[in-house]
């Protein structure tokens, strides 16, 4: 690599603080061709960022956009990227602080929920994305001899999240991606949310009592009696023969294994 | 000459097959229409795609492009690895393109010359550098770095660009030819991008065609752009990628291929993208003029020989 200069250095520096910020003036040395002022030219690059940061990130959180209108959204957006411009070229991992920004957004204060919704519109893109593997089958955990099923421990599938909300974040979140309208939704019943990509095609639920506490705890690496206790302690109607049809029908696990054996699903 | 193929270890017993890009029209794949291009009664002669939008791990976007690279040749064009940048290459981002080339295996790897990340982020464009000796040994070093991981050359781009530098000290085709001299780098004609530029900084598009280095280009570029004005009040043209080809870069292509002999051209249509028939019949207006100006011509015969 060449010498570093920091004059160069400071010019890069110049020309990214102006198209972040349209009050600069055109940076220096910049200039249109013979003469020619360069001001509605600089624009083009400030208009193709903004324009292109605030489309990513409508594409990235739709059911957000929806919600708040497209007008809203997109003036939030603009001060949101000039806040927190993407980390790296790869767009699709732009927005981890979307969610934060909405919760200390003041004119959305009322809507509380909407930070919840952006959470899980980010975990959905991250499922999208996220590693292939095959979900941990019926099979692999029937093999499991029943004395030593106490003791199975499971590897989380890599598209799989888990939210446990204070709002009713899924539901606002399914009907906010149909197009349908909020009616009949209490924004304050809370939900557990449970995101996974047993396949191809993300899926999205909301879980019943204790199943959110039981699959974290198993996907912290506690075993299937630890995490049934501790989810049964918290709450005492938490039914542990549905979760775990839920967690076989979701795909939340890609393998599990006992002290004695291991198995795996293989694709 | 260096040729196009894979040069990596694994290309003998590669999972893909193994042609170059065939001096065909190509298109820019996207999701929508993959399904479609497969079951295509015209074959496409080749498929590009921006690396950074197969930079996660896996999901039905590998899914797809895996399918079209078992049946097509493929292109892998970068749009985030910032050659221009005077923060350097990102190591983490030159992995990510690595890992990328070494999945699919592409017949060509692109980039441009321009740059978008800072320090303080990734601006999503292709911002331009001055024409100095200063950014001329900056981008070399850059690109060398480029071809020594990926293990391969790549092509450069030209740019389109909106506005100028006081310090610039040459010429853009004399800064591409250097460039390629001195990092062994092939180039990208984007012909589109000749027409935009030349609208807006006042030259004629055929001096910049003479002064360019067609010898050592690999790969031709075609796409639509947008028409504003500039502060006087004179046509300010976009490189927008959201319509079809104007008839004056059609003209301009002609002119190129009818000097260089049929080259892969690919057709970029990013923004607006229309159903698949109609980025077909762009890909096969460009087929046409291929075929009309022959496969016999000199630069075509060097591509054929090796």
């Amino acid at each position: 690599m060449p010498p570093s200069d920091p004059a160069r250095g400071a010019r890069q520096a110049d020309f990214v603080a102006a198209l972040l910020d349209p009050d600069l003036p055109v940076p220096e040395g910049v200039v249109g061709p013979g003469g020619k002022l360069a001001l509605k030219r600089f624009a083009v690059y400030r208009n193709n960022v903004t324009i292109g940061l605030v489309d990513a990130l409508a594409d990235i959180f739709p059911a957000v956009q929806r919600l708040v209108g497209k007008d809203f959204f997109r003036t939030m957006a603009r001060l949101y990227l000039a806040q927190e411009p993407p980390a790296s070229p790869v767009l699709s991992e732009y927005g981890g602080g979307f969610a934060g920004f909405l919760d200390s957004f003041e004119p959305l204060a009322r809507f509380p929920y909407l930070s919840d919704v952006a959470r899980l519109e980010r975990a959905w893109l991250d499922a999208f994305h996220a590693a292939d593997a095959g979900p941990l089958s019926p099979e692999a955990l029937g093999a499991i001899p029943p004395e030593h099923l106490g003791d199975v421990t499971f590897i989380v599938h890599p598209a799989t999240y888990v939210l446990k909300s204070r709002f009713a974040a899924v539901s606002i979140f399914s009907a906010s991606r149909q197009d349908q309208p909020l009616d009949g939704i209490r924004p304050l019943d809370a939900e557990d949310a449970l995101i996974t990509r047993p396949d191809f095609e993300v899926q999205i639920r909301s879980l019943p009592p204790g199943a959110a506490d039981f699959f974290q705890a198993l996907m912290d690496g506690d075993t299937l009696a630890g995490a049934a206790s501790l989810a049964l302690e918290h709450h005492p109607g938490f039914d542990l023969p549905s979760a775990i049809s839920a967690l076989l029908e979701s795909g939340v696990f890609s393998a599990c294994s006992s002290s004695q054996t291991m198995t795996e699903h293989l694709p | 000459m260096t040729q196009s193929a894979p040069k990596s270890p694994a290309a003998d017993n590669s999972r893909f097959p193994n042609a170059p890009l065939p001096p065909r029209a190509g298109a820019g794949l996207k999701l929508a229409h993959v399904d479609q291009i497969l079951s295509d009664a015209h074959r496409i002669g080749f498929l590009e795609v921006h690396a950074e939008n197969f930079m996660g791990a896996g999901g039905p976007a590998h899914r797809a492009l895996a399918a079209i690279r078992a049946r097509f040749p493929v292109s892998i064009h970068g749009v985030g690895l910032s050659i221009g940048s005077e923060s350097g290459i990102d190591p983490a981002h030159l992995e990510r393109l690595a890992g990328v080339v070494e999945r699919y295996e592409p017949a060509m790897v692109s980039e441009h010359l321009a740059w978008s990340s800072h320090d303080a982020g990734y601006f999503n464009d292709l911002l331009p550098v001055p024409y100095t000796t200063q950014t001329l040994e900056r981008v070399v070093s850059h690109i060398d770095r480029v071809q020594s991981r990926l293990k391969r050359p790549i092509l450069l781009e030209n740019p389109s660009t909106y506005v100028a530098f006081e310090q610039t000290m040459m010429s853009e085709t004399d800064f591409i030819r250097e460039i390629a001299l001195k990092s062994g780098c092939g180039l990208l004609l984007d012909v589109n991008n000749v027409f935009v530029s030349a609208v807006n900084h006042g030259f004629k598009p055929l001096q910049y065609l003479r002064e360019f280095p067609l010898e050592l280009v690999e790969e031709i570029h075609l796409a639509g752009h947008a028409e504003d004005l500039d502060d006087e009040g004179d046509a300010l043209l976009i490189d927008a990628h959201d319509r079809p080809v104007a008839d004056a870069v059609w003209k301009l292509y002609e002119i190129v291929i009818s000097q260089t002999g049929p080259l892969p051209t690919l057709i970029e249509w990013d923004n607006d993208v229309p159903d698949w028939p109609v980025l077909r019949r762009e890909a096969q207006l460009a087929d046409a003029i291929l075929d009309r100006l022959g496969p016999a011509s000199l630069l075509g015969s060097r591509h054929a020989a090796e």
